[in-house]
């Protein structure tokens, strides 16, 4: 495990902590931000860098502003006088916190059986393009008629309803 | 520790982190970014998997993180269209106070 690693995993998890547990819901999408981009760091750490700079066009350039703009169009910023946790927390907590025990422990008693190539993959953009136009091409295609179909869905459900008409 | 073990580690913890928030937070668009940094999470496990897997050049998981991308995308757009338009009808994005189906 490098150095960069730990810098990268550290960030990245700061900032969903941030994300998470800060008052302000602006200064949660802006930490949202750091976490998004200290993900696509690991991905791009991981030789994968396709989809280190999707991850950056769509999360960081698309989802993140989407939900700046959520958040300013419901005027969620401001702090509710009653918390900004839910009545328990700690059950959400809790449930949490046993879910990573039992991930954790999943993970770290499978070390021998996890795949361990050391070998760094040699996949350019090209390779993926050629996948994509030529094994991957139905699924390409169900994704894309998905992404029109909730765009036009999300603009059909967040419109101005006019008066009288529902 | 393997490199892979510790990425799957760093995933489980953002999944952990991203399932608390959607928990206990009151604010809809707050457990939307919980949501997202779940799928994220599970991103970074295929993506590792797919790394020190025997064969990368496959390219399975690396087309399986760029699918799973594009749904997540998908869901934003929908999901914020809804808290939005659920704001509108109630005037709040408290999810304590949505209590009603009906409007």
């Amino acid at each position: 495990m490098s150095l960069a690693f730990y810098l990268i995993a550290g960030l990245s998890v700061a900032g969903a902590l941030a994300a998470v547990l800060l008052k302000n819901t602006v200064h949660c999408a802006l930490a949202l931000t750091v976490a998004f981009a200290g993900l696509a760091l690991l991905f791009l750490q991981l030789d994968a860098q396709f989809a280190g700079f999707a991850q950056i066009l769509v999360y960081i350039g698309a989802v993140a502003i989407l939900v700046v703009f959520a958040i300013l169009l419901t005027r969620g910023s401001e702090t509710p006088k009653d918390g900004v946790y839910s009545r328990n927390p700690l059950i959400g907590l809790v449930t949490a916190a046993a879910i990573f025990a039992v991930f954790g422990w999943a993970v770290l008693n499978s070390t021998t059986s996890l795949p361990h190539e050391s070998a760094k993959p040699t996949v350019t953009v090209l390779d993926i393009g050629n996948a994509l136009m030529g094994r991957y091409i139905l699924p390409l295609e169900i994704v894309a008629l998905l992404l029109t179909a909730a765009l036009i869905g999300a603009v059909i459900v967040a419109m101005h309803e006019k008066d009288g008409a529902q | 520790m393997t490199p892979l073990t510790g990425y799957l580690l760093v995933a489980a913890l953002l999944f952990a982190i991203g399932l608390a928030g959607a928990l206990t937070r009151r604010n809809a668009i707050l457990v939307l970014i919980g949501i997202e940094l779940m799928l994220n999470a599970a991103n970074l496990n295929l993506i590792a998997f797919w790394r020190y897997s025997p064969h990368p050049e496959a390219l399975t998981g690396m087309m399986f993180a760029i699918f799973s991308i594009a749904v997540a995308a998908a869901e934003a757009a929908v999901g914020l269209g809804l808290v939005i338009s659920i704001h509108r009808h109630a005037h709040t994005t408290d999810l304590d106070q949505m209590n009603r189906m009906k409007g």
